[in-house]
Formats: C-alpha cells, sequence, structure tokens
C-alpha cells in the first residue's frame, strides 16, 4: 500500500466514523425521542404536553440542522488536514 | 376592493415576477437547461432548493394533515427534514465529486451498465409521476378556491400553468425564479401564522405559541386543544400512537426518499465544490425549517379555531346556525371542497367524530345524527385566514404562497422527468447523436405527456396531497436511494446485483402501493380496502400502510442486490476506481458533460 492509498483509506474511515456518529444522534432524537421512547418521556411536560411530543414536532428539526453543519465543518476541516481538499 | 380582486393582484403580481426572471435569465444550451452551468452559491442553492422541495405537500397540505391527525402525522414533519441529513453525509458531496448531470448518468457508469441506467429512469419517472400527481391535486385547491371553481376546473387551470412555466425555464431560469419563490413562499406561510398566534396565545413566534398559554382559557394551548377535540369524540391531540412500527417505518419512508429523489439531488450538482454541497444541505434545511417550525403551530392554531368557530359557544353548547355560517365557509363550499348535510334537520352544523363508538351515547343524547360537516383536509392551510378573520391582502398572500409552493416544485419534477426522458433515455442510447434542438424538443414533449397523466390521475388523486407525495417518496426510497448509497459506500455490488435489487424494490412497493389504492391509481380498482386491518401484520395491530413500505422496499432492495453481488463476480477494476475517486473531494472541477 502506497502512501498515498494509506492517507486516503485513514481519511475514508475518519468520515465513516463521523458519519456513524451523527446517524446515532440522528436516530435517537427522532425515532427515539419523537416516537419509541415517548412513554418513557411522557413525565418531563413541556408547554401542555411532554417532551417526546416536543421531539416529534420541533427537537428533530432543530437537532439535524445543527448536525448537518456540524458535519460539514467537520468534513471541510477533514478535508484539508488530509490533504484531499478541491484545489 | 372584494377578495376576489386582491387575490387577483397578490397571485398575478407574484407570477409576472417569476415570468419576467425566467425570461430574464433564458437557458441558452441545453447544459444551462439542466444544471445551470455548474456556478451557483451554497446560501442561494439551499434557497432554491428548498423552495423546489417545498411543494403543495408541505404547504397547502401537510398542516391539515397534521390538524386532523395531531402528534400522529408528526412523522411528515420528522420525516421530510431527516432526509436531508442523509443526503449531506451519504450522497450529496460524492455525487458533487461524479459531477455528472443526472441520477440514472451516476447509476448507468457505476454499474457500468445501459440497462442499470434504463431501470433507473423508470424509478424516477414513476417517482416523479406520482409526486406530480399530489401537486397538481394542491395546485388544483390552490386554483379552485382562488378563481371561485369547482376544483376539477381549477386542477385544469393549474396544469396549463405549470406547463407553460415549466417548458419557459429550464434549470438557470428556475434557479433564480426559485430563490423568488422561496421569499413568496415563506412569508405566505409565516405571517397568518403570526397573526393567528398573536390572537391565540399573544406569542408571536408561532413555533413557541404552539407551547404557550392560551388566552382565552388560560391553560396550555395543546390541552385546550386536547380538551375541546375530546368534547367532540375525536381522539386527543397530542395523543401517543399503538402502531409505532408503522409510524417508524412510514418516518424512515419519508427520509430515505428525501434522499432519493432525483429533483433534490440534481441540485447538489450545480454547486461549485465538494465542500459547497455540504454546505448546501445545511442552508437548505435552514430555509425549510423556517416553515416546518410554523407547521405544527398552524396545524393546531387552525383545528382549533375552526372547532371555536362551528361551536362559537363552547362545545357543550348549541352549535353555529347553518344561516350564520362565516363567509370562508360559503365560498369553500362553491369549490366543492366543504360540504354541509343536515342530516338531524335543526338548521345547524354539528361537527363531530361520528365514527366513534364510546361517542355514540353522547351524539344521541345531544340530538346528534351523524357529521354534518365534511372538510378536505387540503384547504385548511389556505382557509386558515379566513377562518382567524385575517385582514383581505392576508388571504391574498397564501394563495400566492401556496401556488407558487406547487409550480415550483411541479417545474422541478418536470425538468427531472424530462432530463431523463431526452438526456437519458434517448440521447444515452436510443439516438446519441441527438441534435441540441432535438433534445429539447424531447424534452419538452415529456413534460407534457407527463403533465396530462398527472392531471387526469389528480381527478381522483390516491389521497391528500401529501399523502400522494408521500407515496411518490417511497418509491424513491425502494428504488432509488439504495442503488445510490451501494454505489458509493461499497465497491463490491455489481451491475447485477443493482438491477435486482432496484427492480425488487420497485417492484414489491408499488404492487404494495397499488393494492390498496388501486392499479396504477385507477379509481375503484384497488383489491383490498384501504383499512388498516387489511394491512400486512394489521390483524397483530401493527399494520404496515402503503405509505410506509418504501422503507421494507429498500430493505428488500439492500438485502437482494447484497446477495446477487455476492453471488457473481466482483465489478471491474476501472469501477472500483471510481468508487475510491468519488470519495474524495480532491480534483473535483466544474460539472462536465461527457
Amino acid at each position: 500500500m502506497t502512501e498515498h492509498d494509506s492517507n486516503a483509506a485513514a481519511y475514508w474511515s475518519a468520515n465513516l466514523r463521523l458519519i456513524v456518529g451523527c446517524l446515532i444522534v440522528w436516530a435517537l432524537v427522532s425515532y427515539g425521542g419523537g416516537i419509541l421512547f415517548r412513554p418513557l418521556l411522557a413525565g418531563i411536560s413541556v408547554g401542555g404536553t411532554d417532551l417526546g411530543f416536543w421531539f416529534a414536532q420541533q427537537g428533530s428539526i432543530l437537532t439535524f440542522i445543527v448536525l448537518i453543519f456540524f458535519y460539514a465543518w467537520r468534513m471541510n476541516t477533514l478535508d484539508k488536514e488530509f490533504g484531499l481538499n478541491e484545489e | 376592493m372584494s377578495q376576489f380582486a386582491i387575490n387577483l393582484i397578490f397571485v398575478g403580481g407574484s407570477f409576472a415576477l417569476y415570468i419576467a426572471i425566467a425570461i430574464w435569465a433564458r437557458a441558452g444550451s441545453t447544459k444551462e437547461f439542466y444544471v445551470a452551468g455548474g456556478g451557483v452559491n451554497p446560501i442561494m442553492n439551499g434557497m432554491a432548493t428548498a423552495a423546489d422541495w417545498m411543494s403543495a405537500a408541505s404547504f397547502i397540505s401537510m398542516a391539515g394533515l397534521i390538524a386532523a391527525g395531531g402528534y400522529a402525522n408528526s412523522t411528515f414533519l420528522m420525516g421530510w427534514t431527516g432526509g436531508y441529513v442523509l443526503l449531506a453525509m451519504l450522497l450529496a458531496p460524492y455525487l458533487r465529486k461524479f459531477g455528472k448531470f443526472t441520477v440514472p448518468e451516476f447509476i448507468g457508469d457505476r454499474f457500468y451498465s445501459k440497462n442499470a441506467r434504463f431501470v433507473a429512469v423508470a424509478c424516477l419517472i414513476i417517482a416523479s409521476v406520482t409526486y406530480v400527481i399530489g401537486q397538481m391535486t394542491g395546485a388544483g385547491v390552490a386554483f379552485s378556491r382562488f378563481l371561485e371553481v369547482e376544483s376539477d376546473t381549477g386542477l385544469i387551470i393549474a396544469a396549463v400553468i405549470v406547463f407553460l412555466y415549466a417548458v419557459m425555464g429550464g434549470m438557470k431560469g428556475i434557479t433564480y425564479t426559485q430563490v423568488a419563490q422561496y421569499v413568496v413562499l415563506i412569508i405566505a406561510y409565516t405571517i397568518p401564522a403570526v397573526f393567528i398566534s398573536l390572537q391565540l396565545t399573544g406569542n408571536f413566534l408561532p413555533p413557541l405559541g404552539l407551547f404557550s398559554e392560551h388566552i382565552e382559557s388560560g391553560m396550555p394551548l395543546l390541552q385546550k386543544l386536547d380538551m375541546v377535540v375530546r368534547d367532540l369524540g375525536f381522539t386527543d391531540y397530542t395523543g401517543d400512537v399503538s402502531n409505532k412500527l408503522n409510524m417508524v417505518l412510514f418516518t424512515l419512508s419519508l427520509m430515505i426518499g428525501t434522499a432519493g429523489l432525483p429533483h433534490v439531488i440534481i441540485r447538489f450538482f450545480t454547486v461549485p465544490k465538494v465542500s459547497d454541497a455540504r454546505w448546501s444541505a445545511g442552508w437548505a434545511l435552514v430555509f425549510i425549517a423556517l416553515l416546518y417550525l410554523t407547521a405544527p403551530a398552524v396545524a393546531s392554531m387552525a383545528r382549533l379555531n375552526l372547532l371555536t368557530t362551528i361551536y362559537p359557544a363552547g362545545t357543550t353548547a348549541d352549535a353555529i346556525e347553518y344561516a350564520q355560517r362565516p363567509d370562508w365557509i360559503k365560498n369553500w363550499e362553491t369549490t366543492g371542497l366543504i360540504k354541509f348535510d343536515d342530516k338531524n334537520s335543526d338548521g345547524r352544523i354539528q361537527l363531530y367524530n361520528d365514527k366513534s363508538e364510546s361517542f355514540k351515547q353522547t351524539a344521541t343524547e345531544r340530538g346528534w345524527n351523524g357529521n354534518e360537516l365534511t372538510v378536505n383536509n387540503d384547504i385548511l392551510v389556505l382557509a386558515n385566514p379566513e377562518i382567524a378573520n385575517l385582514p383581505g391582502w392576508v388571504i391574498g398572500l397564501i394563495a400566492a404562497g401556496g401556488l407558487a409552493a406547487a409550480l415550483s416544485t411541479a417545474a422541478g419534477l418536470l425538468l427531472a422527468i424530462s432530463s431523463a426522458v431526452s438526456h437519458d433515455l434517448i440521447k444515452g442510447s436510443i439516438n446519441p447523436n441527438i441534435s441540441e434542438k432535438g433534445e429539447l424538443r424531447a424534452a419538452r414533449i415529456s413534460m407534457a405527456v407527463a403533465i396530462v397523466i398527472a392531471t387526469w390521475l389528480g381527478m381522483n388523486p390516491p389521497g391528500f396531497a401529501a399523502q400522494t407525495v408521500a407515496l411518490a417518496f417511497g418509491i424513491a426510497a425502494a428504488s432509488i436511494f439504495p442503488a445510490l448509497m451501494m454505489g458509493i459506500f461499497s465497491k463490491r455490488v455489481n451491475n447485477k446485483g443493482a438491477i435486482a435489487g432496484m427492480l425488487a424494490g420497485l417492484l414489491s412497493t408499488v404492487m404494495y402501493i397499488f393494492l390498496y389504492l388501486g392499479w396504477f391509481f385507477i379509481p375503484g380498482t384497488a383489491t383490498f380496502a384501504n383499512t388498516p386491518d387489511n394491512w400486512l401484520f394489521g390483524s397483530m395491530g401493527y399494520g404496515i400502510s402503503p405509505l410506509s413500505f418504501g422503507a421494507i422496499g429498500a430493505m428488500i432492495n439492500f438485502a437482494v442486490a447484497f446477495a446477487v453481488s455476492s453471488a457473481t463476480e466482483a465489478p471491474p477494476k476501472h469501477i472500483q476506481e471510481l468508487v475510491e475517486s468519488v470519495r474524495y473531494p480532491k480534483g473535483a472541477g466544474a460539472a462536465t458533460d461527457h
């Protein structure tokens, strides 16, 4: 394996790790907080209803935005660190 | 000035603006027609993507469905935003690096097969046409209201305008007009919501108003709403659902469908760099979220306002007399989308849940003989300002916004369909030597055919606008998304695997949908009645709705593709290198022609 190849492989696995991490959060807020764990969160009240309802109608959307910007920022940094950015 | 004249000014004015921009930026070459020369700034691109994305389903239909279903329909909110996370991480940057025009082109090259490209074109056309049916339904509702005509007449007028509009533009026209459309659309959606939120909760931010106190009753808005709907035999607005399996699958289907829809993906070919493709997805979601955070507030407040209009003295007192009904009910009656039937002949409008067994006794005691007012869910957003007695210009504004939403998406989809036919099908294989002029002509003819089919099926749509659109997402989820994702993340999936996977995902999903909603959506041809106990696993209480099946179809697609690929030979070396190259941003360059 040449030096270029191992560098590229390290970049790719860093990307995959980042994706897996982000997608865990993605699933936790929507499928978890918003749907499956709603009965568990029923005790925490938010403005006339419970936390699960908030996650389903607002919380997950807000989290998604943060996730995408976080990913874009991390990846654009990784591109440069590994010397794989454009230009 | 009459409301009709005000509507005409707002709708006419906004149209004049889009058409002016379209003419000003008229597409010159075929390349500009498809991808706008590959040089659009990420924020502008995000805004245009948001306009492309937020269709009649989001604008006109979604809040109405949430109002009717309450918590259970939060699926639309999560599903139609969560897909951007997948898009930003799993597809957009790599497809931008690949740097071609269309989705079938990527699939054809990556799976080194013309047949794979054909199958992708078929998937794309089926998903997009279904999507356009939903748009036409929504646009029909909007036109029929603002021109005060029957809903079918409104639909035909909408079809003519969408066609003229899409044919004139092309992507370049569309990128700039869509920025304008986004602005019109978001203002139109939020202004009425702000007014209503102020009226009901005193909070001028609708997303916060949703969780605030209802001024009149002094209790939290959502609790008040729960109480009102319970009094009329409906299930609690915030109540939990028992069939979580279906809720998860439906949300998943919308999310992966988002990432598999060609007209959204194509947007990411138009940014200058790979890093911009990542930012662009984020900006698109920010602009989308402005509407999606407002929608649940619109939904709950509209439901409360609607019920307060019908029961002005409270749900335990008498309903309003039909003769005293407000003007907005009269206006919508002309479109046929609100219907009144005085079943107990008392001259009053009883609106309640006559399907609830436990409520039957109360209804009988009160002398009610069945629900008397049928309100089409798709009218709720458009009627919302009228229900809340807002000034005429707000009503005109929302008509303009609803039409902007329906038009921009329908145009984007028609473009995706026409490029699939002219670029992938004709130029890609049937006649590679076709002239630029011939290609443009083929593109326009395929647009016309698509819109005629969509309009015809839109007369008797398979569901409310947002539901029909959800079907399109299911189809894209089951067919296109898995192929794209495997094309990038696996070097082992080969041509045979991809083709078998796409066909298995597409056919299983389309069959399941047709079984319940009619073959080819032709009314009256459904094999089974579309009720929860009839669905797969329905007898166990975990029925999978035809709207949710896309997620299962996607799993079938992945499973078949991996099974077939591992039983057959690995892809050739140059393909493995291609996969390798799309993973690294270095050397992307501008989007290229062949």
